[in-house]
C-alpha cells in the first residue's frame, strides 16, 4: 500500500507540505477565490445586476401537454401598447436552441409538445405588471393526444417524437452473454427505478440581454457554460461570431441544471432586447424556475445476471431506460454515461447493456450531477444486494469477490491501468463505519424493534471528463496572461458556480509559475475574453482544464524567462514586476494551451468500446439508517463515503464538494419527488418539493484515498459528480437490510413503506429465479 | 394606493424610502436601497435566503410588507461585518468552506449571528434547529455547522 | 413575486381599537395580518384575493400572555416563539410548547402568531391538537364587545370558522388543570423540519387504579378540520388498555377520521400512521400512567 497516503477530513486541515508532492499551494486548504465577496454579501448575481433603461420580460407558456397552436388572443385589463411582444415570427435565425441537435424550439410556433414550453415573450418596465399580462394571454389548442411514462413511449401507441418516440439507443456487448445462462448457478433479476429530480439551486434561473447595432448583442447570465450559450445565440440570431458575446455572472448553484437551459432564457432576452432596443431581464421566480426548467432523468433498469455459487459473476444482462421529455436536448449524452457505467465497478466477463432515451410529453429533462450514472449506479448497487442475499454471501464479500483491478476489462472492454485498489477502500469503509458489528446487531435486534437499523453499503466508480471521443471533439483551450498591472490572470471558460473552480485553477497557476496564490486571478467569464476551455460539466475542470492551465503558465513563464526578463529563481512580486515590464514593453503577455489527447486514448463511438474515460474515481459508501415502524419514515443515520479522486487539489473545497454531493443524494433517496401531472410538476414549490434541511442530514464522514493520476493537473481526476452515485444505493441497501424487505424504487418515501410493509402490497414482479 | 414614505434604521443608518405599503421588505432593500446581499430563494418564506434582522429578530424578508418595519431596526449581511473587518461568522464561514455558490450564505449567516447572540456557546443540535429555515443545495450543512462552531469559539475572544 | 403592490391597500392603525373600528365600519372589507407567514404567500404567489390589509403586527394589547395561579391567557398575537420560551407555558402546557417548536424554522416562529395559526384554520396546523386537548376557550373581540367560544367548536368546516367579519381572536384561554396527566405528542411530515404535518397529533390523560379516568386526543391532517377524537376517548374511557382496548380504540378511530389525498401525502398512509401514533400513544400511556 506504498502508493497511498491518505488523510481524514478537514477539522485540523493539513499543513503545507504534508502532501504527497512538494508543492507549496496544491493541495493546500487556500481560501476560496470569490470567498469574501460571498460572505459580505457583496458578490453580484444575476438578479442583482441591473442596467440604466432595463426593462423586464417574462415568458407565455403552454397550458396543455401536447397540441396545435389555433388562436392566441390578448385579454382585458392590461394596456397591451406599452408592452413588447416578442413571438417565434420574430427570431432572426433558426427557432431553436441548438445543441447536439436543434429539435428544441425557443419559441413554439404552432405546435406544443409539453406543459410549460415557451409560446411569447412579454416585456415592460414594471415587472409587477407582467405576471398579470402573462395570465391575461389566451390560447387556444387543438389537443394532440400526448405520452407520459417511459412505457406508454416505448410502446408507440402515440409518436410524439422523430418515428418510434427514442431520442437514442446504445448498445454495449461484450462476451457471450447468451452462453453464459447455462454454467449459472443463480440467475437474478430485478428492476429498479429512479424518479426526476429538480437541482434546487438557491439561485433561480435569469439572464439580462442588451443590444445594438454596433456592438451587437450581449447576454448575462446565471450559467455553466458561456459556449454552449454563445453557439445557441449565434444560431438564434444570425449576428456574427464575434457580435455575440456571454458573459457569465456569480452563479448561485447549478449542478447541470444551468447547463442547457440559459441558453433558452438567454435567447429570450435577446429577442425582447433586440425588438425594445433596451436592455432586457428576464428573471424566473421559484415555480417558473421549477416547472419550467430541466430535471434529472428518471429511469428503469431491468437486470438480468449469472452467478456462481462461489460468487462469481458470470453474466449480465441490462436494459437501461431513460425518460428524456420532449425534445432530445442532452439526452443522448446523459444516456451514454449511464449505459458505460452500468455495469458498475465490477469485472463481468460477458456483458450486454441496451440502453435507450424516450420522449415523453414533459419539459426536456437535461444535465443533473451524476449524468445517468446515478441512475444505472442505483441499479446496479441495488442489485448487487439482492445477488448477494440470492446466493447467500454478504453483500461486501460479493463485491469484494468481483472487483476491477488493475489488469481487468470494463464493460467497453477498458483495461483498468490506474493503480486502483477497491478492496483497501471497501476495507477502510467498513472499518470506519463499523459496518461488521452494526450489521449483525441490527439484524439480531430488529425483528421486534418499533425503530428498525440498517446499514448498507455501495461501491462504485465516475468516469472523470468527457465519454469517448468527447474531449478530442471539444478541443479545448486555456490561457494565461499577464494585466498591465503585473497580475497574472487565467483564462478559460469555465466557471465557478460553488464547485470550486476559481479556487483550483488559481491554486493550479500559482503552483505552475511558483508564485503566491494571491498573484494570482480570474479573468472575467466572458466570450470575448477568454478561449473556450469547454463546458464546466463532467467533472473535467481539475482534471482536464486544470492541466492546460497548468502548461499554458509554464508556457507563460518560459516566455518570460526567454524575455530575459526572469531568471532562474524569483520571489511573486519578482515574477510580476517582470510580467509587468514584459507588458509594457511588447503589449502583451499571453500563453495559451490546447487539449491533446492522450496516446493510449482510443475509443470507438459505432461500437462503444475502448477507452471510454481517461481516468476514473473510486469509492465505497457506507449508510446506517433508521426506519420508524410507527411513521415509516427513514432517517439516516450516519454517513461514510471513502473515495480515490487521485490528488486532492483542495482538502476544505473536496470534502465540501462529496458532502454536498451526499446531501443532494439523500434527498434523491429519501425526500425529492416530482409530482407529475400530465407531464407538468404539480408540486413546483419549495413548500411540497422536499430537500433536506440541516435537521435531516447526519454526519458525513469524509475520507480521501490519494492517488496522483498521471494525466491530470498535480494527479486531478474528477470529484464532482462522484458523490451523487453512492448514496441512494447505500441508503436503499440500508433500508432493505432493516426491514427485510427490498425496495427498489427512489424516491423511497414513508408513503411507500407504509405500502409495502404495513398493508402488505406486493411488488411488480421481480423474480429471483435459481 | 399611492407610495408612501417610511423610515427605516437600516445596519445603523436611517433610510427614508418611498414605498408601496405592501412592498416587499426584501424588494425595498434590494431594489430601494441597493442591498442586494439579502437573496431572494423562492419567495414563500422556505429557503432563509432572505433572511435579516428585524429589531434583533431573525426574519424572513420576502413575507414582510415594508409598513411593517417602519420605524424598525434593521440588519442585512451588508451591516454585519466591521467595516474591512469580518464579523467572526462571515470568517469562519471563509476558513471552513461555509460558502460554496454563496446564495444562501448571506441568510446563513445572519442565522448564525442569532443565533450566536442567543446561545454563545451553541451544542450542535442547537446549531442544527437554528439553521433549519436556511436551506443550503451546495455543501451537505457539514462546513456550515463547522463554521458556526468556530464562530462561537472566535466570538468568545472578541 | 406574482402581486402588484400597488393594487393594495394597507392600513395600520396602531391599536386594537383602531383595527376593531375599521373592521367595525366595513366589515369584510379589511384582511387582518399579523404575521403574514399565510398571507404574505398568498399575496407573493399572486393567489390573495383580498386588497385591502390591516396590520396587527406588535399590537401590544395582542401581545401579552397573563396568568393567574389557575389560568394563563395567551394573546392572540402571541408568536410561537414568544410561547416556546414561555416559561408557564412550557410548565402547564408543554404540548403547545412543542407545537410551537414545530412550527415553520426559527424565522418563521419570529413572525407566526397563534391566532394567525388558528384563524387560517388549516387542518395540518401543529397548534390546534394542543389546544384540542387542553380545552382552550377562544375570546373573539368586536368594536361591540367580546365573546368565549369553546375552542373546539370554533372550526365549522374546512377553513370555515366561527369568526365574524367584525371580530379578531382577542386571546386564547387556558386551565391550568392537566398538571400530573400523561401527555404525548408527534408530528409526522416529510422531513425533521420546516415541513406541513402530514399526521400530527397530542393527547393527555389520567389514569385511576389502572382505567382509563379521562383522555383527550386531538389530531391534524385527517378530517376537514382539526379534530377532537371523542368517540375514540369515550370507547377507552374507563377501561384498562389491554391489548384488545387498544385494538378497539384504533377501530373506533378508524371510524372516526377522513383523511384525503393531497399533495403532501396519501389518505391510505394517513390512516395507517393516524392509527399507529393512537396505539403508540395508548401503549405508553398505558406503561407510564400518569408519570408524563
Ligand atoms: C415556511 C413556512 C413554514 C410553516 N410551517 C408551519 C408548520 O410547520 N405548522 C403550522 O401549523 N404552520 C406552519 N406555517 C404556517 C404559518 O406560519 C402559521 O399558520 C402562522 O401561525 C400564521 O400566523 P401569522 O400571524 O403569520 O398569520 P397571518 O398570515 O398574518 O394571518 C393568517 C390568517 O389569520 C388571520 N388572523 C391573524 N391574526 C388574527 C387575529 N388576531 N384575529 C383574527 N384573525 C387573525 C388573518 O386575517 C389571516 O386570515 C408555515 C408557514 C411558512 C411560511
Ligand atoms: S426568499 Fe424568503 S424565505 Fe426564501
Ligand atoms: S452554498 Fe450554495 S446554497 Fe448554500
Amino acid at each position: 500500500m506504498e502508493a497511498f497516503r491518505s488523510f481524514s477530513r478537514p477539522g485540523e486541515p493539513p499543513s503545507i507540505g504534508e502532501y504527497l508532492g512538494k508543492e507549496r499551494i496544491v493541495g493546500t486548504p487556500a481560501l476560496r477565490k470569490e470567498g469574501v465577496a460571498k460572505v459580505r454579501g457583496s458578490a453580484r448575481y444575476i438578479d442583482d445586476i441591473s442596467f440604466p433603461g432595463m426593462i423586464f420580460g417574462a415568458t407565455v407558456r403552454s397550458s396543455i401537454a401536447r397540441g396545435r397552436i389555433q388562436k392566441i388572443e390578448f385579454g382585458e385589463g392590461v394596456i397591451w401598447d406599452e408592452f413588447i411582444v416578442v413571438s417565434a415570427k420574430d427570431i432572426p435565425g433558426e427557432n431553436a436552441i441548438a445543441l447536439i441537435n436543434k429539435d428544441w424550439p425557443c419559441l413554439a410556433a404552432d405546435r406544443v409538445n409539453h406543459p410549460e414550453e415557451p409560446i411569447l415573450l412579454l416585456a415592460h418596465p414594471d415587472r409587477h405588471l407582467l405576471p398579470k399580462a402573462v395570465a391575461a394571454v389566451r390560447i387556444e389548442y387543438e389537443v394532440l393526444p400526448s405520452v407520459h411514462s417511459m412505457e406508454e413511449s416505448e410502446r408507440g401507441d402515440v409518436i410524439v417524437w422523430g418515428a418510434d418516440n427514442v431520442f437514442k439507443k446504445f448498445l454495449i456487448d461484450n462476451g457471450n452473454v447468451d452462453a453464459a445462462w447455462d454454467q449459472a448457478d443463480f440467475i437474478v433479476e430485478g428492476e429498479y427505478t429512479t424518479g426526476a429530480q429538480e437541482h434546487l439551486y438557491i439561485d433561480n434561473n435569469g439572464a439580462i440581454a442588451a443590444y445594438t447595432p454596433d456592438e451587437g448583442l450581449t447576454i448575462w447570465g446565471s450559467m455553466q457554460c458561456p459556449f454552449y450559450a454563445h453557439k445557441s445565440l449565434v444560431c438564434l440570431t444570425g449576428l456574427p461570431e464575434d457580435k455575440v458575446r456571454i458573459i457569465q455572472v456569480e452563479t448561485g448553484g447549478a449542478f447541470g441544471g444551468k447547463e442547457d437551459y440559459p441558453s433558452m432564457i438567454g435567447a429570450h432576452a435577446a429577442l425582447l432586447a433586440m425588438k425594445s432596443g433596451r436592455p432586457v431581464k428576464i428573471m424566473y421566480d421559484r415555480m417558473e424556475d421549477m416547472v419550467a426548467t430541466t430535471k434529472r432523468h428518471p429511469s428503469r433498469t431491468r437486470i438480468r445476471t449469472a452467478v456462481t455459487k462461489e460468487g462469481k459473476l458470470l453474466a449480465a444482462d441490462i436494459d437501461f431506460t431513460t425518460d428524456g421529455g420532449a425534445y432530445s436536448t442532452l439526452s443522448a449524452t446523459v444516456l451514454s454515461r449511464g449505459t458505460i457505467h452500468a455495469g458498475g465497478a465490477y469485472y463481468w466477463p460477458n456483458i450486454r447493456v441496451r440502453s435507450k432515451a424516450l420522449a415523453t410529453n414533459c419539459p426536456p429533462h437535461g444535465a443533473f450531477r451524476g449524468f445517468g450514472a446515478p441512475q444505472s449506479l442505483f441499479a446496479m448497487e441495488r442489485h448487487m444486494d439482492r445477488v448477494a442475499s440470492a446466493i447467500g454471501m454478504s453483500p461486501e464479500e460479493l463485491r469484494r469477490r468481483n472487483f476491477l483491478r488493475p489488469g481487468l476489462a470494463t464493460a467497453t472492454g477498458q483495461k483498468i491501468s490506474e493503480d486502483v485498489n477497491l478492496e483497501h477502500l471497501l476495507a477502510r469503509a467498513l472499518t470506519i463505519s463499523g459496518y461488521s458489528a452494526k450489521r449483525e446487531r441490527f439484524s439480531r435486534e430488529n425483528i421486534r424493534a418499533k425503530k428498525k437499523k440498517g446499514i448498507g453499503i455501495a461501491a462504485f466508480l465516475h468516469g472523470s471528463g468527457f465519454t469517448g471521443s468527447g474531449e478530442r471533439y471539444l478541443n479545448s483551450v486555456a490561457g494565461m496572461d499577464a494585466t498591465a498591472e503585473g497580475k497574472l490572470r487565467v483564462l478559460v471558460s469555465s466557471t465557478e458556480f460553488g464547485q470550486g473552480t476559481n479556487t483550483i485553477l488559481c491554486q493550479i497557476a500559482a503552483e505552475s509559475l511558483g508564485i503566491d496564490y494571491d498573484a494570482v486571478e480570474m479573468a472575467p467569464p466572458d466570450t470575448g475574453i477568454v478561449p473556450n476551455s469547454g463546458p464546466t460539466v463532467a467533472s473535467r475542470t481539475s482534471m482536464i482544464v486544470g492541466k492546460l492551465v497548468h502548461s499554458a503558465a509554464i508556457g507563460l513563464r518560459q516566455t518570460l524567462q526567454a524575455s530575459g526578463l526572469l531568471g532562474e529563481s524569483w520571489t511573486t512580486p519578482e515574477f510580476c514586476e517582470a510580467a509587468k515590464t514584459h507588458v509594457a514593453k511588447y503589449g502583451a503577455l499571453r500563453s495559451d494551451s490546447r487539449y491533446e489527447p492522450p496516446v493510449d486514448v482510443h475509443w470507438d463511438d459505432q461500437t462503444y468500446r475502448g477507452e471510454a474515460y481517461a481516468a476514473y474515481a473510486w469509492a465505497v459508501y457506507v449508510a446506517e439508517v433508521t426506519v420508524d415502524m410507527l411513521t415509516y419514515g427513514v432517517t439516516v443515520d450516519d454517513f461514510v463515503a471513502v473515495q480515490e479522486v487521485g490528488r486532492v487539489l483542495n482538502p476544505t473545497l473536496a470534502t465540501g464538494q462529496i458532502e454536498g454531493g451526499v446531501a443532494q443524494g439523500i434527498g434523491y433517496a429519501l425526500y425529492e419527488k416530482v409530482q407529475w401531472e400530465r407531464g407538468r410538476m404539480a408540486n413546483g414549490q419549495m413548500t411540497n418539493y422536499i430537500i433536506p434541511t440541516s435537521q435531516d442530514i447526519p454526519p458525513i464522514r469524509v475520507f480521501f484515498e490519494e492517488m496522483p493520476f498521471g494525466h491530470g493537473a498535480y494527479g486531478a481526476k474528477g470529484i464532482g459528480e462522484l458523490p451523487m452515485d453512492g448514496p441512494a444505493p447505500a441508503i436503499l441497501n440500508a433500508v432493505s437490510h432493516a426491514t427485510d424487505t427490498d425496495f427498489n424504487a427512489i424516491p423511497l418515501l414513508a408513503e411507500d413503506i407504509c405500502l409495502r410493509l404495513a398493508l402488505r402490497q406486493t411488488v411488480p414482479v421481480e423474480a429471483v429465479a435459481v | 394606493m399611492s407610495r408612501q414614505c417610511f423610515s427605516l434604521h437600516v445596519n445603523g443608518e436611517c433610510r427614508m424610502v418611498e414605498a408601496y405599503p405592501m412592498e416587499r421588505l426584501l424588494d425595498v432593500l434590494r431594489d430601494g436601497l441597493g442591498l442586494t446581499g439579502t437573496k431572494e430563494g423562492c419567495g414563500e418564506g422556505e429557503c432563509g435566503a432572505c433572511s435579516v434582522l428585524i429589531d434583533g429578530e431573525l426574519v424572513n424578508s420576502c413575507l414582510v410588507p415594508v409598513a411593517q418595519v417602519n420605524g424598525t431596526e434593521i440588519v442585512t449581511i451588508e451591516g454585519v461585518a466591521a467595516g474591512q473587518h469580518l464579523h467572526p461568522a462571515q470568517q469562519a464561514f471563509l476558513t471552513c468552506g461555509g460558502a460554496q455558490c454563496g446564495m444562501c450564505t448571506p441568510g446563513m449567516i445572519m442565522a448564525t449571528v442569532y443565533l450566536l447572540k442567543k446561545y454563545p456557546q451553541p451544542t450542535s443540535d442547537q446549531i442544527r434547529e437554528g439553521l433549519n429555515g436556511n436551506l443550503c443545495r451546495c455543501t451537505g450543512y457539514m462546513r456550515i455547522f463547522e463554521a458556526v462552531e468556530k464562530a462561537a469559539v472566535q466570538g468568545q475572544g472578541e | 413575486m406574482r402581486s402588484h403592490p400597488a393594487e393594495y391597500d394597507f392600513a395600520s392603525p396602531g391599536s386594537l381599537a383602531g383595527v376593531l373600528e375599521r373592521l367595525d365600519s366595513e366589515p369584510g372589507e379589511w384582511l387582518p395580518v399579523a404575521g403574514g407567514t399565510e398571507v404574505m404567500v398568498q399575496y407573493g404567489a399572486g393567489r390573495l384575493r383580498a386588497r385591502r390589509l390591516l396590520n396587527l403586527w406588535n399590537i401590544v394589547d395582542l401581545r401579552q400572555i397573563t396568568e393567574t395561579s389557575e389560568h394563563l391567557s395567551i394573546g392572540g398575537g402571541c408568536t410561537f416563539a414568544q410561547l416556546r420560551g414561555h416559561v408557564s407555558v412550557q410548565e402547564h402546557f408543554p404540548l403547545l410548547a412543542q407545537a410551537a417548536s414545530w412550527t415553520g424554522g426559527i424565522a418563521n416562529q419570529n413572525r407566526a402568531t397563534i391566532a394567525g395559526n388558528i384563524v387560517n384554520a388549516s387542518p395540518a396546523a401543529d397548534s390546534p391538537p394542543a389546544l384540542l386537548v387542553y380545552e382552550a376557550e377562544l375570546e373573539l373581540i368586536s368594536a361591540r364587545g367580546t365573546r368565549r367560544i369553546a375552542y373546539a367548536d370554533f372550526h365549522l368546516g374546512y377553513k370555515k370558522t366561527a369568526l365574524q367579519p367584525r371580530e379578531l381572536l382577542l386571546a386564547i384561554h387556558l386551565q391550568k388543570r392537566f398538571a400530573g396527566w400523561f401527555r404525548y405528542a408527534q408530528k409526522t411530515g416529510a422531513r425533521n423540519a420546516q415541513a406541513i404535518s402530514k399526521i400530527c397529533v397530542a393527547a393527555v390523560g389520567k389514569l385511576r387504579d389502572g382505567r382509563v379516568e379521562a383522555l383527550h386526543i386531538g389530531m391534524g391532517a385527517v378530517a376537514p378540520t382539526p379534530l377532537r377524537l371523542r368517540k375514540t376517548e369515550e370507547a377507552l374511557l374507563g377501561t384498562i388498555l389491554t391489548e384488545d382496548a387498544i385494538a378497539n380504540g384504533r377501530r373506533m378511530l378508524l371510524t372516526e377520521i377522513a383523511p384525503i389525498d393531497d399533495i403532501r401525502s396519501s389518505a391510505e398512509y394517513r390512516r395507517q400512521v393516524a392509527a399507529n401514533l393512537l396505539e403508540d400513544m395508548l401503549r405508553n400511556f398505558a406503561a407510564k400512567g400518569n408519570a408524563a
